[in-house]
């Protein structure tokens, strides 16, 4: 089916590599209970970019992105229907553990969150380690590359043993970032993940995931509509209409829906009129 | 109109006052009881309270050395086997039990337990422990306080769980982790100050327990610290001493009180003070 | 695709099960420990239960009501143990709860920072003192000074009255409830003061700009929402008094006999089986345990029945 749609891919290899990291929403609802949160959603998220989920607040945007890795459920009987493709396997198949999902998907959330107990050198190396990853040298090796992707490397390299909790706070932030690339996953979710941080610290974020979509698949909720013009290439908008579960309204080129939205209310919103 | 208010001014004096009054009245039998173990007591401590036994019915001088060892024994005992325990249960109430029937019932029923009787406790373990071994032992004192241990610990946990950040939980699954990694490796080391401000309240409750002992533990006026033989504590000791005749006997008692005291007072400022610092 | 595509308005069903095996069995040993608490207030009962199948079968629910007790002739009856329970517990009751509240009142509504966390700690702390180092107290200071002071000049000026009547013992029902009502009044003060702490201070502060006085805005606003907090309290003290033991057992003169004056000797069923049981042998032992499963059955009752209130009172 992909293979019809692209003609320029030639080998099953080929064809493989440039799947990876692809998801795809079909008909995705979610609940809260009885209240229902996102309301029949399908977009395909494409490999290697940046795209960002943006919506007035309660349009469902971060239900969408938490239901990408499975941890809509972890809240108290949340539930969900429709699939998402993680390349061609439903995630939400049966006989799919959230636990596997997860480690291909990595997720920072909206207020950074260093495990409190843990050092900086043992934050980044949680992942691994709890998957079973013992050598001393690989555990080095991946916790200096994850900090160096993350840029954080060169603050923290004298000071791995301190807490990760005395960072700052744009530092705790790209800390987590770092633990959720050490584990190596092939999509990156962040939920408003520099929404409690200062200016010069978001600037640094917004950078990180320029770079990022080099190697992982991004998708970014942000309520910050200027960061999903500047970071990302595609952009999907939500809306909640009298009560319902939000919506996809209209996805597509980030250029495209910020300066010709096809629909009238994703005007209205762009332009501050919502 | 005037004489209204000042009414309801005299009033209000009045009934503040009163307010006022009983607390003063509610901390007077705390500083009455401390001050009269401290007097009493304090002639009584010596380094052979604490090596030596009891010397022979009313002769003075010996001390309590085992039932020193015994109590620290039979806290040891009940810490064991409710810690693990209460911690597990409590990990349940807390995220397991969420949502689901069985959940609040098993907290009703832990709540339910903390008030029975203690003494009720020491009957149940004697019918099942000391009847069908034969004997009074170390363990079933253990045993019993151990009963009375379990859910102030199992509550305690579930506070503490619940008191960490839906965010560490949700930071560790999102890695990847199973719940039972994230919960072992990452929520409980996040609660680790509260439940170990549980675990010294739950050592605080017990130790300073007399009537589970009567009949489980029983008492024993020589060292021992195999757990299949009666095993002294220093609370049995209290009673036993303080119900007999001899003054030598009740002065050893009150030196046995100011320990005990002492220990428990200080084990629940621990608590309190690691519950502050956290 | 396994699944159909479903899109409908109302939500699947919640799947609860994990299937990762460590998961699972995580699931499964917390869910059993979790039983096991559940199982021991179970195994509680029937352990009792068991033990006391020969005093049930052969007194009869006329246990309650008999007055006898003689081990010689192996008659025996509940009703001073549960007189002597009522008496003890009801005189704690009346003696500290107005002194509990009261104070919870003050630490929670007038008390400065500090005095609120001093004497906070100071009533919490009268919780900790372990109940045999309160009979030890007792023995050697409190009954003297009834027998001597209190009993005696109570005696003289109200002795008219059944019940303040006879000798002073010094050892009975009045120094019992006096060293209950000191270790219920941590209980009740705590309890009273959560209550009282829920209560949300927009209200009082409604009042107060009315022009209400601070007792005023106690009595209408923060007692009477406070309530069901403290019948909670109260249930929760009583539950406390009805089961304490080394205390009594230790002032309350072991005797198993009524009397309407409050300064004669009595038992509770907890003193009675502190005293008696390691003596005891036979169908005695059996009494005993059976005094044991009512308390125990009583017990369960009284702390249902709070916990129920105090979860309704602060939700």
């Amino acid at each position: 089916m992909q293979m019809t749609r692209d003609l320029r891919i030639v080998s099953v290899q080929e064809w493989r590599e440039a799947a990876e990291g692809t998801v795809s929403v079909r008909g995705l609802s979610a609940w809260y209970g009885r209240h229902r949160a996102l309301t029949d959603v399908s977009l395909e998220v494409r490999p290697r970019s940046v795209t960002a989920l943006i919506g007035p607040s309660g349009c469902g945007k971060s239900t969408l992105l938490r239901c990408l890795n499975r941890m809509h459920e972890v809240v108290l009987g949340a539930t969900v229907s429709g699939q998402v493709l993680l390349e061609d396997e439903d995630v939400y198949g049966s006989g799919v553990d959230p636990v596997s999902v997860r480690r291909r998907v990595g997720m920072v959330f909206q207020q950074p969150n260093p495990f409190p107990t843990m050092s900086i050198y043992d934050n980044v190396a949680a992942g691994l380690r709890l998957a079973g990853t013992r050598n001393r040298g690989v555990l080095d090796g991946k916790v200096e590359q994850a900090l160096r992707q993350a840029a954080l490397w060169d603050e923290v390299k004298d000071k791995l043993r301190k807490p990760g909790t005395a960072l700052s706070g744009g530092q705790q932030q790209r800390l987590c970032i770092a633990r959720a690339l050490a584990v190596d996953p092939e999509v990156l979710l962040m939920d408003e993940p520099a929404s409690a941080l200062d200016p010069v610290a978001t600037a640094r974020i917004e950078e990180l995931m320029v770079e990022l979509k080099r190697d992982y698949t991004v998708v970014v909720v942000t309520h910050n509509m200027q960061q999903a013009a500047r970071v990302s290439d595609y952009t999907a908008f939500l809306l909640s209409e009298d009560g319902g579960g939000g919506a996809l309204v209209e996805y597509g080129e980030t250029r495209q829906v910020f300066e010709e939205p096809r629909d009238e209310r994703t005007r209205d919103y762009v332009t501050g009129r919502l | 109109m005037i004489s209204t208010y000042r009414r309801r001014k005299l009033a209000n004096m009045l009934m503040l006052s009163l307010l006022g009054a009983a607390a003063l009245v509610a901390v007077v039998p705390l500083i009455a009881v401390a001050a009269y173990v401290v007097l009493e007591g304090a002639g009584a401590i010596n380094l052979d309270f604490f090596t030596q036994l009891p010397s022979p019915a009313g002769e003075a001088g010996g001390g309590m050395g085992n039932a020193v060892v015994g109590t620290l024994e039979l806290v040891a005992i009940a810490s064991a086997l409710a810690t693990p325990t209460g911690v597990m249960a409590g990990i349940y109430l807390a995220q397991q039990g969420r949502g689901t029937r069985l959940g609040p019932l098993v907290r009703l029923l832990s709540d339910v337990l903390n008030g029975v009787p203690t003494i009720v406790v020491g009957l149940f373990v004697y019918g099942l422990l000391v009847l069908t071994t034969g004997s009074f032992s170390a363990l079933a004192g253990g045993v019993a306080l151990g009963v009375i241990m379990l859910p102030v610990i199992a509550r305690t946990t579930e506070e503490a769980v619940l008191q960490v950040p839906s965010s560490v939980r949700e930071a560790a699954l999102a890695l990847g982790l199973p719940e039972w990694r994230a919960t072992l490796r990452v929520v409980l080391p996040t609660a680790r100050s509260g439940i170990l401000t549980g675990v010294i309240l739950g050592v605080a409750r017990i130790s300073g327990e007399t009537a589970p002992l009567l009949f489980t533990a029983f008492g024993n006026s020589f060292w021992s610290l195999d757990p299949t033989k009666p095993i002294a504590s220093l609370p049995v000791q209290i009673y036993n001493f303080a119900t007999g005749p001899y003054e030598s006997w009740h002065r050893q008692a009150w030196g046995a009180a100011l320990v005990l005291m002492t220990m428990v007072l200080a084990l629940n400022l621990a608590a309190r003070w690691l519950s502050r610092s956290r | 695709m396994a699944r159909e595509l479903r899109t409908g308005m109302l939500p699947p069903r919640v799947r609860r099960a994990s299937i990762n095996w460590g998961d699972r069995a995580f699931h499964g040993i917390t869910t059993g420990f979790a039983l096991l608490i559940a199982a021991l207030v179970a195994l509680l009962v029937l352990e009792l239960a068991t033990e006391s199948v020969p005093a049930l079968s052969r007194f009869g629910p006329g246990f309650l009501a008999s007055t006898s007790w003689n081990p010689v002739t192996g008659e025996f009856g509940a009703l001073p143990f549960i007189y002597g329970t009522l008496a003890t517990s009801a005189l704690a009751l009346a003696l500290a709860w107005p002194i509990g509240v009261g104070a919870a009142a003050f630490l929670t509504e007038l008390a400065p920072r500090f005095v609120r966390s001093i004497l906070g700690t100071m009533v919490e702390m009268l919780a900790a003192v372990p109940s045999v180092v309160y009979g030890l107290w007792g023995v050697f200071v409190l009954v003297p000074l009834l027998r001597e002071r209190v009993e005696p000049w109570l005696i003289e000026r109200l002795g008219v009255l059944p019940v303040f009547s006879g000798p002073p013992f010094g050892l009975g029902v009045f120094a019992a409830g006096l060293l209950l009502a000191v270790m219920i009044l941590p209980t009740l003060a705590s309890v009273s003061r959560e209550a009282m702490s829920a209560v949300p201070r927009g209200q009082r502060e409604a009042l107060l700009a009315l022009g209400a006085t601070r007792w005023e805005v106690i009595r209408a606003v923060v007692l009477a929402q406070a309530r069901s907090g403290l019948v909670a309290a109260t249930v929760l003290a009583l539950g406390r008094a009805l089961g304490e033991t080394m205390a009594t057992v230790m002032v309350i003169g072991n005797s198993p006999s009524i009397n309407v004056s409050i300064f004669a000797p009595a038992s509770t069923m907890a003193s009675v089986i502190a005293n008696d049981f390691n003596e005891a042998t036979g169908l005695q032992k059996a009494v005993l345990l059976e005094l044991g499963l009512i308390l125990l059955v009583v017990s369960l009752a009284v702390n249902t029945a709070a916990r129920l209130m105090a979860a309704r009172s602060t939700r």
